[in-house]
């Protein structure tokens, strides 16, 4: 199926809301305190989209999407708010019903293919269980598929790989292996959390690629977690940007990069890893920490590390509030290109207290509180 | 290949260092193998026939390769007290020993196994605590006491089980395992706790892993994550430690072995020692050192076998 193929299979009356998650919060109840990670995260998800969740190491992707799809178990986690899958409320399901939506409805590809393989395991048998057990075929059959998703996600002699340990492949071709795994049951949701930052750079673009051409072919919505938005530019039909366990700005991609309204994001846009950085920089690009979860500050979480900030960004928390585009939404006072937002750089700068931009951070670092 | 020439290797020097400085210890021992066998009866003339007879007045080392030199040519000498050759005596005792070590690691397994399972599956709640609670008794009563304890209530109470004997497994298998059951019990009681706690704290560590979550993301049942996932990768510590109790308990049965009069390596090892009767004592500890030598060595195979990284990584050596 090509590209304009699935786009009008999509017109053709299947433009239905998929996902809708309303309000979702989730909190660890640790010795230290309540641990907010993730703060009433509303968003809709039809099918064969892409929603690109973006923020910096900390943010509450991991906890997010792990939380949409129920993983997160144990009594120290507190999860409220509405999780609507097709239309059936999801929060509350015992991890039985749940265990029906895993793998065959929902599924994940996780953050790093190193460890979320069973190293004991053989790679076929990891691929054949979940077959087994949601499509209900014989052994013969479960092996036939493997070996066909195995070859689709781009491994050379897949029959032979069956056999083997997750030891004896690269980093990148056990990425494709937990992709084979995830799709094995034809989800509707993937749910890819960072499936690319714990590769080497020449692997990302093509593990992400394959992401792109499965997800096509399938017509798949996916959820695609990372801290680099220039992944998610070309990529999602959608933005959320978190920041200490909230959405501070949300809009349709083209919006976003056309109008960005935080602060933030408009950081993490500059902070965008470059070809000459090692692989494996982290956005702590933007000087500065993120927030303390457990007692956030009093005003806006973003205060301590914004360019933009003012006495009442100090205070006061901002809301999260509607742009002029429809579905673009972002948490700001001074917000990035406004006459506000300007004046607010422009103080901050004639009074030499504006935190530098990331190309002169590593004399601002002491501006964290 | 190389692996098992490496191992070879280890083995004959693990055997030549331990029977050498058992003879050495041996040789520290106030009394010596002469004066025991005479004592009350015959006199100098008859210290002096046993030490010429048993070349007492040779220097240690002269004595030592004399006797390596024998058991390399598969002789392992005789008991100077009652002339049984040794080689005779470890065959009728070595199967008891091996026949009460297996069973009660046996049986302390099937209680630590299921109960360390059902534990790391609510950690801290009420079963985890309770049977940590009971088990830890178990390990805290002192052998010998737990040992009398059955007996009272068994033979001598409820009138099941014999106090005392041993039925050769070959000879009637069920009869066997009963006369064994009582020995066992006290044997195992001391280890259940431990190999619980290990199994549970590497279970919970495991569950914790990422392909935990993702085989919990695949939709696979708690129960199927429990044992074909998880049960591997964590019982590795387990493992290890049976393989050293083995080692330490071919040695410790002796205890048991006197209280239940079973004449196993222990007490045949002891008995040897009372009676200043080396050559036996040197027999039993060879065999003991093998055995422990064995265990590791199966123990190394386990790991390989449970863990494609360990395979595969000395398949390259
Ligand atoms: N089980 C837990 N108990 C307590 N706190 C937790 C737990 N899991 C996550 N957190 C906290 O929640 C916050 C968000 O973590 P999360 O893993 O979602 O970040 P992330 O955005 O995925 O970061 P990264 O890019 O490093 O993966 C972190 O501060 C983390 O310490
Ligand atoms: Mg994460």
């Amino acid at each position: 199926m090509t590209a304009t193929e699935a786009d009008t299979n999509l017109s053709v009356g299947q433009r239905a809301t998929l996902l809708e998650v309303v309000d979702l919060s989730t909190t660890f109840r640790t010795e230290r305190g309540m641990v907010h990670a993730v703060d009433g995260v509303t968003f809709t998800l039809d099918r064969g989209r892409t929603l690109g969740i973006v923020g910096e190491s900390g943010s509450g992707k991991t906890v997010l999407s792990r939380s949409i799809m129920g993983l997160l178990s144990g009594k120290n986690v507190i999860r409220t708010g509405s999780v609507k899958y097709e239309g059936t409320e999801i929060i509350g399901y015992s991890a039985k019903q749940m265990s029906n939506v895993w793998g065959a409805e929902m599924s994940m590809v996780f953050q790093d293919p190193m460890t979320s393989l069973n190293p004991v395991m053989k790679i076929g048998k990891q691929i054949t269980e979940s077959l087994r057990r949601h499509l209900g075929v014989d052994k013969d059959e479960a092996d036939k598929t493997a070996i066909a998703l195995l070859k689709s996600v781009g491994i050379p002699a897949p029959e032979q790989r069956l056999g083997e340990y997750p030891h004896q492949l690269s980093g990148g071709m056990r990425q494709r292996v937990t992709i084979s795994i995830a799709l094995a049951c034809g989800p509707k949701i993937l749910f890819a959390d960072e499936p690319t930052t714990a590769l080497d750079v020449t692997v990302q673009a093509q593990i992400l690629d394959l992401l792109d051409e499965q997800q096509r072919e399938r017509h798949m919505a996916m959820i695609l977690v990372t801290h680099d938005l220039g992944v998610v530019r070309t990529r999602a039909d959608e933005i959320i940007v978190m920041y200490g366990g909230k959405v501070v700005e949300q809009a349709p991609t083209s919006t976003l990069f056309a109008s960005m309204k935080m602060p933030y994001t408009e950081a993490l846009l500059r902070s965008i890893p470059r070809l000459d950085m090692p692989s494996h920089t982290r956005l702590d690009a933007i000087p500065g920490r993120p927030p303390n979860l457990i007692s956030p500050p009093a005003g806006c979480n973003f205060a301590a590390r914004c360019r933009y900030v003012q006495p009442r960004c100090l205070e006061e928390r901002p809301p999260l509030v509607a742009a002029a585009d429809p579905g673009h939404f972002y948490r700001c006072f001074f917000p990035v290109g406004t006459p506000e937002g300007d004046a607010a750089l422009q103080a901050n700068i004639s009074a030499g207290t504006a935190v530098a931009a990331p190309a002169t951070r590593s004399s601002t670092t002491s501006e964290e509180s | 290949m190389r692996f098992v020439r490496k191992k070879l290797v280890q083995l004959i020097v693990v055997m030549l260092c331990v029977t050498f400085f058992s003879f050495l210890l041996l040789e520290l021992l106030p009394g010596d193998t002469a004066t025991t066998l005479c004592a009350g009866a015959g006199g100098t003339e008859c210290i002096e026939q046993k030490t010429e007879e048993f070349h007492l007045n040779d220097p240690m080392p002269v004595r030592y390769v004399r006797w390596l030199g024998g058991v390399v040519t598969g002789d392992f000498g005789s008991s100077a007290r009652n002339a049984q050759p040794v080689s005779e005596a470890l065959q009728q005792r070595m199967p008891v020993t091996i026949e009460l070590l297996l069973y009660s690691q046996f049986l302390a397994l099937i209680i630590a196994v299921p109960v360390g399972i059902i534990a790391a599956q609510r950690a801290g709640g009420l079963f985890d605590r309770g049977s940590t609670g009971v088990l830890f008794l178990f390990l805290a009563i002192p052998n010998f006491m737990l040992a009398l304890v059955l007996i009272l209530i068994f033979p001598v109470k409820l009138k099941l089980l014999n106090a005392v004997g041993y039925t050769p497994f070959t000879e009637n298998p069920l009869k066997s395992l009963g006369s064994l059951l009582l020995p066992a019990i006290t044997l195992a009681a001391a280890e259940m706790a431990t190999y619980m706690r290990l199994l549970r704290t590497d279970l919970i560590a495991t569950m914790q892993e990422d392909y935990i979550t993702m085989a919990k993301a695949k939709g696979m049942s708690p129960r199927h994550i429990l044992l074909r996932h998880a049960f591997k990768p964590s019982s590795f510590s387990l493992i290890t430690v049976i393989g050293l109790n083995f080692g330490r308990l071919i040695g410790g049965t002796l205890l048991v072995e006197v209280i239940f009069s079973i004449n196993g390596l222990g007490k045949y090892t002891v008995d040897g020692i009372l009676g200043r009767d080396y050559i036996p004592v040197q027999g039993a500890i060879l065999v003991i050192a093998l055995g422990y030598v064995l265990v590791n060595f199966a123990v190394d195979m386990i790991y390989a076998a449970l863990d494609p990284r360990i395979r595969h990584a000395r398949s390259l050596v």
